[in-house]
């Protein structure tokens, strides 16, 4: 996916309301008056919403058919599960940082050294509040 | 995210566990240390700088009281600059066991999460963590999880790749 793609992709994503839509087309198709139904808006500010989504990919209907069900492009559900595995990665990128950090304290201490640095941890606490703002 | 049946990445490496019910991420990880050696890299002010801030910036700790009823607060900082903030209570300390901490992002005052980690001793030498974040809603859940992916467009896939989680 290229990034202008993506930009438009998460910019339609990035609406509460868009992604509600979205969440209900997962389910099965529907029509605008349909997506229309359970929200406080008109048609009009709907389709406005489908607009952006279609724009952006995410979602199709039949050609010039103002009342087709909307279709959700089964594409958007690699988009989510690409946004946990970019979420995992980032999170397995730290913790290689800590296996790192636990790999160097290996030479500094015994078991019950550990636990006396811990607690001198917590005895000496960082308050330099000052350096915040 | 909650629009589809359970999301869940599963590797040796991190599991990320998002149930699509339930405001909530799990993330697990084994760890090639025994238990009072991954707790002490977790709240050891001098050991967490070290790896819990993202890559591409400095950690700041302004403050770091890791016991039960203390409060943290930590900045990222790029080229000297504050870029994000965040803080929190030590809701628990509970030695080589279980560490639960509030987290707030104070570029989102009004959010706060409640992240519970356990250390689960495997024998000989191993520690399995399991992080377990509860967040407001399902939507905050999924803007966090698609966090990573907005700076990616801006700052595109290569950068993108070597870019470290939320906090």
């Amino acid at each position: 996916m290229s990034e202008d793609r993506l930009s438009r992709v998460f910019a339609a994503l990035a609406d509460p309301t868009r992604r509600d839509i979205v969440a209900r087309l997962a389910v099965g198709d529907a029509t605008v008056g349909q997506l229309a139904a359970p929200y406080d808006v008109s048609i009009q500010a709907v389709s406005k919403h489908l607009k952006v989504l279609e724009d952006a990919g995410l979602v199709s209907r039949s050609r010039d058919a103002q009342r087709r069900p909307r279709h959700l492009e089964a594409e958007v559900f690699d988009l989510m599960t690409a946004w946990i595995e970019r979420y995992r990665r980032q999170a397995e990128e730290r913790y290689r940082r800590l296996d790192a950090v636990l790999a160097s304290m290996d030479d500094e201490a015994s078991g019950t050294a550990r636990a006396t640095d811990a607690r001198s941890a917590e005895k000496e606490p960082i308050t330099n509040e000052g350096a915040a703002s | 995210m909650s629009t589809n049946a359970a999301h869940e990445t599963t590797t040796r490496e991190t599991t990320i566990e998002a149930d699509p019910k339930l405001p909530t991420i799990r993330i697990i990880r084994d760890f090639a240390a025994p238990p009072d050696k991954v707790f002490r890299a977790w709240i050891d002010p001098e050991l967490v700088v070290q790896w819990l801030g993202p890559k591409s910036t400095e950690m700041r700790l302004d403050q770091w009281n890791a016991r039960t009823g203390g409060n943290y607060r930590y900045a990222a900082l790029q080229d000297g600059q504050e870029v994000a903030a965040f803080y929190g209570s030590f809701h628990e300390v509970r030695r080589n066991e279980r560490l639960v901490q509030t987290f707030t992002w104070e570029g989102m005052p009004d959010g706060v999460s409640l992240e519970t980690m356990t250390f689960e001793d495997l024998g000989d030498g191993r520690t399995r963590t399991i992080g377990l974040s509860v967040v407001e809603n399902l939507e905050a859940r999924d803007a966090i999880m698609a966090s990573g992916m907005e700076v990616g467009v801006y700052e595109g896939y290569e950068k993108l790749d070597a870019l470290l989680a939320k906090d």
